[in-house]
């Protein structure tokens, strides 16, 4: 057998070099992708263990983490029905701050419980100290925009959710990361900058992700607003 | 206009046109979730007779969304083509499927479809599919023809186009170049190599348009380059000299998802003129890549019409069309399963969409993709894709999204895998488009039927496509 792809995979988990049998996919890399469906499947089903994420939230050393459940009860309601993840079950009582931190489950508690800490203690290192933080809020069965209640409550000019990213065949256990200036709810999804695929080995690392969030955070304080107005501009073209 | 029907011993009435057809739709869970959809099946079939019943005029005065607060429907009816309307003008939606499938069905089909095009509205074609069966909707679909040409020419009869999609989640240039060779040696990307890049930072999309730029000049290959980021950032590298081939844009029905996505006509028409400017084409000037999806209003909360009333997705879908036609694209294609479960629940519901969005796309006279796809939140399979792929191309399909493997490992969904295409093209008698399959056939890459060889890609012309791109 060849092995030419031998060193392109590793540069890419992308399925490339499959074996060909006629016109098809030889039988175990069917079976392969069969067996990552069903683990993906199986991560989309998964739920957050919440005490255990709030002690590796609390160590940050930002305040005592807050469990907000979004309005979908359970699981199932969660996938039909993204309005009910989109706000809090009840919006707590918070003390006004800066910046909103929300870790979410978003649609893979796995990569939430994997990535969202050590995101954050990265992202903390990287703030410039005239910021006021608030404790980290921790939200179930939701989705991004629940977070532009949270941001409300807390008066904030900035709001970061870390949220678990839909799995896939290869990954599922990717993390996202959303930059909203001015939290509010009604918040429209071109009004967000987006840090995607943060995961290990192939995806970024989590201080690569913390300088990019760091990078779009100053960007918004400068220009007051987040959205496609607000670029990475760490690769800003300098021929124009 | 209040509109009712009796089935048996009870009537059931729908308050207005956007009532009548979100209660016509075939079930879906978008459509339930906006509080739009039908009851019962009995209040559904009750929508469908009373639409069948519907005058095609009644389109062009009853607006499903208010022109005053939204630009798609000012530049629907804008656009409109009266004369060619007059084919059909004193028909009723019912008529208008009996004369599709009648026509679909005898002489000079697809000049007359092609004729009739520019009469039609996207409302009055949305309408008419929620009359037809899935068979019909494949037999009209098939009977259609779009054409469109940049360097490939995409459309033409008994052609499968797809596109070779390598995406890589941290947007590396070697691994995204070894799945376009993976592609390329399966004889994918002729109708577009899009990459989604994992950043929107313009100098990752400037590098990402220079690779796979100086592939294609390498290897003298007929295809279209895109990297499908905003329409704003590209408009942006044209003016700093980047490769553009393709602007790409995603866009939806109505003026408010458009605003939820940041993209105006305006923007649109700026991007195809910058990139028609360029005159970067060789057998044709179709520039732009647009891409849609059932459920996208919604998700935007961009879905109000009339009344305020929620529209069903589908009817939402076929405007954005409408929006798409004014920039005469090279390819248009739906991302039917891809925006997830609360739209299209399941493999039927997705196999279902797909293949009114393809038909209503090329009714309305778009070079008309798919991407056959789902994700690991639907209640689908690849046999359902497999399923979707063949009845798209039996169909006419123009283009459908490949990946390697069918697993897109950047954004986390499954499509269509090369290997899919070979075997659909093999099963249905159809090739690629001929620009690209002239190319393959002079690197030696077809057998004597015309079918991709399995090669060693170490004795490939191509081997060595991936040695520059870390330079």
């Amino acid at each position: 057998m060849s092995t030419f792809w031998d060193p392109l995979r590793h540069r890419t988990p992308a399925r490339i070099g499959l074996d060909r049998v006629g016109d098809a996919a030889r039988t175990r890399h069917v079976l392969e992708s069969a067996e990552a469906l069903a683990l993906a499947r199986d991560a989309v089903h998964g739920s957050l263990d919440v005490d255990r994420l709030g002690d590796e939230l609390r160590a940050l050393g930002i305040g005592e983490p807050v469990h907000v459940p979004s309005a979908a009860p359970d699981r199932a309601t969660y996938l039909s029905r993204p309005d009910l993840g989109r706000r809090p079950a009840d919006v707590p009582v918070l003390a006004p701050a800066d910046l909103t931190l929300v870790v979410a489950d978003g649609l893979s508690a796995e990569a939430t419980a994997l990535h969202a800490a050590g995101v954050l203690a990265a992202l903390l290192a990287e703030l410039p100290g005239d910021l006021t933080v608030g404790p980290p809020i921790i939200a179930t069965q939701a989705r991004v925009a629940l977070a532009d209640h949270i941001g409300a409550a807390q008066e904030a000019r900035l709001c970061v959710v870390v949220i678990g990213e839909r799995p896939g065949l290869s990954a599922h256990d990717s993390l996202g990361a959303y930059v909203t200036w001015a939290p509010a709810p009604g918040t429209a999804d071109s009004a967000r900058n987006c840090v995607s695929n943060i995961r290990r080995p192939h995806g970024l690392g989590h201080a690569d992700a913390a300088r990019t969030l760091a990078r779009l955070i100053a960007g918004a304080r400068r220009i007051e607003a987040t959205g496609v107005q607000l670029k990475d501009t760490s690769g800003r073209l300098t021929d124009g | 206009m209040r509109y009712s029907h009796t089935v048996r011993d009870r009537t059931y009435t729908f308050d207005g046109l956007v009532d009548l057809l979100a209660k016509a739709a075939p079930d879906r869970s978008g459509d339930r979730l906006a509080g739009c959809a039908a009851d019962s099946d009995a209040e559904r079939v009750a929508a469908r007779w009373a639409l069948a019943d519907v005058p095609l005029t009644t389109f062009l005065t009853d607006p499903v969304v208010p022109p005053e607060t939204d630009n798609v429907t000012r530049l629907i009816w804008d656009t409109h083509d009266g004369d060619a309307f007059s084919l059909v003008r004193h028909h009723t939606v019912g008529e208008l499927r009996d004369w599709l499938l009648d026509t679909a069905a005898g002489p000079d089909a697809a000049t007359r479809l092609s004729a009739l095009a520019p009469g039609l509205t996207p409302e009055m074609v949305a309408a008419v599919s929620k009359l037809m069966r899935n068979q019909d909707l494949v037999s009209v679909a098939a009977a259609t023809s779009v054409t469109t040409a940049f360097r490939t020419t995409l459309g033409l009869p008994g052609r499968l186009a797809t596109r070779l999609q390598p995406n890589h989640p941290a947007d590396d240039p070697t691994g995204v170049a070894g799945a376009v060779l993976d592609g390329l040696l399966l004889g994918a990307g002729d109708a577009v190599i899009g990459v989604n890049p994992a950043s929107d930072n313009p100098r990752t999309v400037r590098d990402l348009l220079h690779l796979l730029d100086d592939i294609r000049t390498r290897y003298e290959i007929p295809v279209q380059s895109s990297v499908l980021t905003h329409v704003t950032t590209t408009i942006d590298l044209i003016a700093q000299g980047a490769p553009v081939d393709l602007p790409f844009q995603s866009i939806a029905g109505t003026q408010r998802a458009n605003d939820g996505f940041g993209v105006t006509p305006a923007m649109l028409a700026e991007a195809n003129d910058a990139a028609r400017g360029l005159a970067r084409g060789s057998v044709g000037d179709n520039v732009l890549y647009f891409e849609t999806g059932q459920g996208a209003a919604l998700s935007a909360d961009g879905h109000h019409g009339t009344g305020g009333r929620p529209v069903d997705q589908q009817t939402l879908e076929a405007r954005a069309y409408g929006l798409a036609r004014v920039f005469d694209p090279l390819i248009v294609n739906t991302v039917v399963g891809f925006i997830g479960p609360e739209y299209l629940y399941d493999g039927k519901q997705i196999i279902r969409a797909g293949l009114e969005d393809h038909f209503c796309g090329k009714l309305l006279g778009l070079p008309m993709g798919v991407d056959v796809c789902y994700t690991t939140h639907a209640e689908a399979d690849q046999d359902d894709m497999d399923t979707l792929l063949l009845l798209l191309t039996a169909a006419g399909c123009t283009f459908v999204i490949t990946v390697p493997g069918a697993d897109d490992v950047m954004l986390g969904y499954q499509s269509a895998s090369f290997h899919d295409v070979l075997t659909t093209r093999r099963v249905t008698g159809t090739r690629p488009a001929p620009e690209f399959e002239a190319w393959l056939e002079g690197l030696g890459m077809l057998d004597d039927a015309g079918r991709v060889r399995a090669v060693d890609p170490g004795d490939s012309p191509l081997r060595e496509l991936t040695a520059k791109a870390g330079a």
